[in-house]
């Protein structure tokens, strides 16, 4: 829908030259303290391709925000340099950066108009009067607001202030677009509606996009490739997929998706498997991933989806069997969510499909749980 | 569930809905009313009474009407072509004795002195002379007094016979009423009202502009400090309102007199000889100076309390966008402070065009402003009338300029904090 608005930006992406389209954005070992006594980012590392939409994800107080701040000029590093296309950014101030920004609470003007406030980065960069029309309608149309121009903020619903703000930090044709939780105000149905708009405009533009958020849904839906911040450390940085299926340690493990966690020590390693003595006394066949060598605490994580209940007339062969007792069963349609206590933990949960032969589960009722030892990762204590 | 409109909706027991609501909030309502009533009679008592009693002053006139009644009542028919006949004359004899006897001469006197300069001594003289007047009483009188053979006496007479009048503010605005009954200009002598509302004005007026250029940075640094800091600097503002008045305007004195500490340090600098040493008190720059001041605050605040609401994130935005720093301030800041400038103006003009202390004390002749006249006439000239009608006028200016502000901004803006 908006050709001359993609047509521009690939010339642009030409004229930049090859060699930063895989070194687009870049972030090498910043350092960020406030206080001079505590760091809130230590030594944060990224490499951004041109048109890539990445996410930088972790619970609040873990830095990722403060990382945005730095790419768009309200933050200097304390250490370390922060590049785009090749240049060091750090003294360059806000305004000369070109970087589109999009706000928590949108910041838009209240005492604009919506056009005025599109209009604003035109105006500064001292476009024409038609060629700012021209920009300002194009860019309402992206966002779906043709006849919204003469409203003012306050007008407008918070979806609608939202695809302002968007439009906003786009109509000016930044190659860099900064998102800072800017669905986090809106309601559910509304937050999904724009994840896939936001995507939409991505995939048309093929604009580069940072998006900071705590959602882990809004992450998985939308990112190429998301950054888990923790403790102002990047936990671990890999497409949604990876993320979910490999967690490289317990922190990531648990942030992305639900988790069971058991608790050991290992005792053996054989090739990429370990053994692993729990807590409470059992042994479970586990994927090495992250544990250390015999003898290390360790701590095995496993998806309630990869748990299987084993019936007697089942053929399935996992390689950890167990005797679990039902504590809570919920009903959720396709699926019983089963809370059962197992290897002396009290909070495993397991999700049955709602087929033959499961829907009989009462609390209570002992039944045999068995998992693979490819799905069980033996991670960090 | 609905109901057709003509029927009023009753309770379950039949009450109709809004008596047993009006039932129900009776006692909040009387209890609510009880606690406010202290301040309402407080109120009444010590502002509503004294500014119903100031405008009523200022148009107040019973002088002439009671204590020449016989000669009112003999003048009325009397067309002012000629002197009037011996029965006004006689009747004007007989007001006089008995107010000579009664002793409040004076309160007529003073009263038609103010219309006519010779009209005290007019009437006291003929007073001592009384005993020895005989009929005919008019040549008798201007025998005594050349004033009584004067159309001009009996016009302002018959005029000043009303119980209300308006010449006091005509004198409050340096005019007055011809004999014929023009509204005409004082001499320029004796012109001194209308000079010192526009100096009030435009003092003011430059007083909330330097309050405005000194606050605006302070206000902005209050809301953009740190906590610890802000916290300091916030009570460095508030500092002055827990001094008293009289101390932060005397201190004045004591730093910009001309053996004050500030030309004492600008001699000892060598930046001004010593016998050029400045004038900065008991003048307009004395009054502009402490005023500001003083006033300060009554800007920072407002200021504040609006550049509060504004989330830091307009700027950065702003920023983001392209905007130069200053242009993002002009663009986007500063139109979003307008309420926090017009609510913190409205409030230091209004003050200061009231304010007496400082300018009496540090304005000199040249830095007074027009309430230093209403106190003048309170206190020295004794002529009340003429300040009621000063300051019903100031009253007045205030309301026009606080209605116009509601109307353009709305007086719910003006907080202070």
């Amino acid at each position: 829908m908006n050709e001359s608005l993609l047509q521009e930006r690939n010339d642009n992406a030409r004229e930049a030259g090859h060699e930063t389209d895989t070194h687009f954005a870049r972030f090498i070992n910043v350092q960020k303290s406030y206080d001079g006594v505590e760091l809130v980012v230590k030594g944060f590392n990224l490499d951004i391709r041109r048109g890539e939409f990445v996410t930088l994800l972790g619970p609040s107080g873990s830095g990722k925000t403060t990382c945005l701040m730095m790419m768009a000029g309200f933050e200097t590093p304390t250490h370390g340099q922060i590049l785009l296309k090749g240049d060091p950014i750090n003294d360059l101030p806000p305004h000369k950066r070109g970087i589109g920004m999009v706000f928590q609470n949108y910041a838009l003007f209240p005492h604009m108009s919506v056009a005025e406030n599109l209009a604003f980065p035109l105006e500064v960069r001292r476009l024409s009067k038609a060629e700012t029309k021209r920009k300002v309608e194009r860019a309402l149309a992206m966002v779906r607001l043709e006849d919204f121009g003469d409203r003012r903020p306050a007008q407008l619903s918070g979806g609608q202030q939202q695809r302002v703000a968007l439009a906003r930090a786009l109509v000016f044709e930044p190659e860099l677009v900064l998102m800072d939780e800017p669905l986090g105000a809106l309601d559910k149905n509304l937050r999904e509606e724009m994840q896939y708009e936001i995507k939409r405009i991505h995939a048309d533009l093929g604009v580069t996009m940072i998006y900071v958020t705590h959602d882990q849904t809004e992450a998985l839906t939308m990112s190429d490739r998301i950054a888990v911040f923790n403790d102002g450390i990047v936990q671990q940085l890999a497409s949604p997929e990876a993320l979910y299926e490999a967690p490289e340690n317990a922190f990531v493990a648990n942030f992305i998706g639900e988790n069971n966690r058991l608790y050991g020590e290992v005792t053996e390693t054989i090739g990429d498997r370990c053994q692993v003595r729990l807590d409470s006394g059992e042994t479970v066949l586990a994927k090495a991933v992250a544990a250390g060598g015999v003898g290390a605490r360790t701590t095995l994580s496993l998806r309630p989806e990869r748990v299987s209940i084993v019936s007697q007339e089942s053929d399935e062969s996992f390689d950890n069997r167990f005797r679990a007792e039902v504590k809570e069963v919920i009903y959720l349609g396709d699926h019983l969510r089963t809370r059962v206590n197992v290897c002396g933990n009290d909070e495993f949960i397991l999700k049955a499909p709602n087929a033959k032969g499961y829907a009989s589960l009462r609390p209570g009722q002992s039944v045999d749980i068995g998992w693979s030892s490819s799905d069980c990762r033996a991670l960090d204590a | 569930m609905s109901q057709s409109p003509s029927v009023p909706l009753t309770t379950a027991d039949g009450v109709p809905l809004k008596t047993s609501l009006r039932r129900a909030v009776r006692r909040s309502k009387v209890k609510a009313f009880l606690l406010v009533s202290p301040l309402l009679l407080f109120l009444g008592i010590a502002f509503v009474m004294p500014i119903v009693e100031m405008l009523w002053r200022s148009v107040d006139n019973p002088e002439v009407s009671t204590q020449l009644s016989r000669t009112v009542t003999a003048l009325e028919g009397w067309n002012g072509d000629a002197l009037p006949d011996e029965p006004v004359f006689a009747a004007l004899v007989e007001d006089l004795r008995e107010g000579q006897a009664a002793r409040n001469l004076g309160l007529l006197s003073s009263r038609l002195n103010y219309e006519k300069s010779g009209m005290r001594s007019a009437i006291n003289r003929t007073a001592r002379q009384l005993r020895a007047v005989e009929p005919p009483f008019r040549e008798a009188l201007i025998e005594i007094n050349d004033t009584w053979g004067e159309l001009e006496t009996w016009r302002l007479i018959q005029r000043e016979a009303t119980p209300y009048t308006l010449s006091y503010y005509l004198a409050a605005v340096d005019r007055q009423l011809t004999p014929m009954g023009e509204i005409v200009q004082v001499p320029d002598h004796l012109k001194v009202h209308v000079g010192l509302f526009w100096r009030t004005f435009w003092m003011s007026a430059v007083i909330t502009g330097l309050t405005l250029l000194l606050g605006y940075p302070i206000a902005f640094l209050l809301t953009s400090l740190p906590l610890r800091h802000s916290n300091l600097l916030m009570i460095l503002v508030l500092l002055p309102f827990w001094t008293s008045l009289l101390v932060r305007t005397t201190t004045w004195i004591a730093i910009l007199q001309s053996q004050g500490v500030l030309n004492d340090v600008m001699v000892a600098l060598g930046v001004i000889a010593d016998e050029a040493r400045w004038q900065m008190i008991h003048n307009k720059a004395g009054t502009i100076i402490a005023m500001t001041h003083i006033l300060l605050p009554f800007m920072i605040l407002p200021l504040y309390s609006v550049m509060k609401t504004i989330p830091p994130s307009y700027m950065r935005a702003a920023r983001s966008l392209g905007g130069k720093p200053f242009l993002s301030f002009r663009r986007v800041y500063f139109p979003l402070t307008i309420p926090g400038i017009a609510a913190g103006g409205i409030l230091v003009f209004i003050l200061s065009i009231g304010y007496y202390i400082t300018p009496a004390l540090v304005g000199g002749q040249s830095g007074r402003f027009i309430t230093n006249y209403i106190a003048y006439h309170m206190q020295t000239s004794l002529n009340w009338g003429l300040a009621a009608a000063i300051a019903s006028i100031l009253l007045f200016v205030v309301i026009v300029f606080y209605m116009v502000f509601n109307r353009l901004i709305g007086v719910d803006k003006v907080k202070l904090g």
